[in-house]
């Protein structure tokens, strides 16, 4: 038998048909070594209180539905254990989005935002099917693989205090998945992106705090993508200004 | 049912307390203060050279005050800064692919260490040395 | 969306940021600590060896650099940080430190030339 300990959560609540702002109510929860945020929720939801509301599917840090603020980080509840937590857990919503009730929020922003940016491959005339499929080599595939493991969590954006400060910027992880296909050898959707990337509200809305990597639970580092769009956006520019073309 | 989200207010003007994190940014972002008004004396001390010997010589003269000392001290804490925030994250900005795979970070950021160290010691020995 | 010109500011100030990264700790720690305080002996910045440094093209090219760049670094810095900071007045501000960078940028030019 693994130890139990009880600990209490604190959870940020919205009910909107009653709240007019957002409450803390603590539960008392026992809880194996074993334990994550997620497995104490369910719990608060199975046998506390029906009504609690939070997203979640894959328990495994895969589905990316689950990100919330942990003690005040950004976290994926399904990989935050609660034995390395102490006695009291506080539970919120995740910052800079709009909560929708309790634990779920508003991510219709980003949504439009990842769509603007078409993260798919782009070409300009399709190759037909009898010709086979697009080769890559090693290379081609590690230059853009780290920013395929992006699951969509959002924790970059409630880390990213300029989104916080401005939500028309597209943010990290939007821009991350631009750069990823900007640098697949089969794309040819850059000069498309770059209308986005390249706007007021692109890469230049970001002051290079690093947050957003330092809390990326798949290690993508939205960051260096966009660093990395801001010294290609600027050779554009000086190109362009010569006259010549990228 | 109808929705009503919730928006949180963001403190626009103590956001970064909120986090260690966000006080490092801050902290390197203010070391463009000293190096701002450093290069304010650079220029300032060029203008001095240019108006002769006696204009120089109380310029010279104003930065052995213990005002320009204290100034001068803190601001070389806050270039180290500077530099170290920024040679740390080149491999962010500036990733580099030998072969089939990237070169290491820490590789790129000990190079611009190096380089650093280089230049820090080319002008440091011309000071010293050329023309003594 | 239109295309920022956010690169006419930020190629200078990425190339300042370096390139006071490089050399802004050396610079403040001979001309602010080690001469002042004798660790450097004075005759290291005398008049004679400053005239002569910013008399030749090299030099005053050098010294164009060093102030210029890092200049207009800081002032871009600035101006972000004080909109960080939660002033929202972003076009004055960046009229003023930019402004700021210039002044020192054309001091420093003026200076060079009748040296």
């Amino acid at each position: 038998m693994s130890e139990v300990r009880t600990i209490t959560m604190e959870v940020l609540r919205y009910r909107p048909e009653r709240d007019s702002d957002p409450v803390l109510q603590s539960y008392r929860v026992p809880c194996p070594q074993e334990w994550v945020v997620l497995d104490a929720l369910d719990y608060i939801k199975n046998n506390i209180d029906s009504s609690l509301s939070y997203r979640w599917s894959c328990h495994m840090a895969v589905c990316g539905s689950c990100g919330m603020m942990v003690n005040g980080e950004p976290m994926l509840a399904c990989k935050t254990f609660l034995r390395e937590m102490g006695d009291t857990v506080r539970v919120e919503p995740l910052l800079n989005f709009p909560i929708e009730r309790d634990l779920v929020v508003v991510i219709d922003d980003f949504l439009e935002k990842l769509k603007s940016l078409k993260p798919y491959i782009i070409r300009k005339t399709e190759k037909p099917v009898e010709e086979g499929t697009y080769l890559q080599t090693k290379a081609q595939l590690k230059r853009f693989k780290q920013y395929t493991l992006c699951i969509n969590c959002l924790l970059c954006y409630a880390a990213c205090p300029q989104y916080a400060l401005n939500t028309d910027f597209i943010g990290p992880s939007a821009l991350a998945l631009a750069h990823r296909y900007n640098l697949d050898s089969r794309d040819e959707g850059y000069a498309m992106r770059q209308e986005m990337v390249a706007s007021h509200e692109g890469v230049w809305e970001c002051s290079f705090v690093g947050a957003c990597s330092e809390v990326c639970p798949k290690h993508v580092d939205p960051a260096s993508a966009v660093q990395q769009m801001k010294i290609t956006s600027t050779k554009d520019y000086f190109l362009r200004l010569l006259g010549g073309k990228r | 049912m109808s929705r009503k989200p919730y928006i949180r207010p963001v403190p626009k003007t103590s956001w970064y307390r909120k986090h260690d994190r966000y006080k490092r940014y801050i902290i390197r972002e203010v070391t463009c203060i000293f190096i701002g008004i450093y290069t304010a004396i650079l220029s300032f001390g060029l203008l001095n050279l240019s108006e002769g010997q006696e204009s120089f010589d109380l310029f010279m003269a104003t930065l052995r005050t213990p005002g320009a000392l204290v100034f001068h001290l803190f601001a070389l804490a806050f270039a180290f800064y500077h530099s170290a925030t920024w040679f740390n994250v080149t491999p962010q900005a500036m990733p580099l692919m030998k072969g089939d795979d990237f070169v290491s970070g820490s590789l790129i950021i000990r190079v611009h260490y190096a380089a650093w160290a280089a230049v820090s010691l080319v002008i440091l020995f011309s000071v010293i040395v050329v023309g003594a | 969306m239109a295309q920022s010109h956010k690169p006419i500011i930020w190629g200078p100030f990425a190339a300042g940021g370096t390139l006071a990264a490089l050399i802004m700790p050396v610079l403040i720690f001979v001309t602010g600590v080690a001469v002042p305080l004798g660790i450097l002996p004075p005759e290291s910045l005398s008049y004679n060896r400053a005239v002569t440094f910013a008399g030749t093209w090299l030099g005053k090219l050098i010294l164009f650099v060093f102030v210029s760049l890092p200049a207009w670094h800081a002032a871009h810095r600035t101006r972000i940080t004080v909109h960080d900071l939660g002033v929202r007045a972003d076009r004055l501000v960046a009229g003023v430190v930019y402004s700021l960078a210039a002044t020192l940028t054309i001091t420093a030019v003026v200076a060079l030339l009748r040296i």
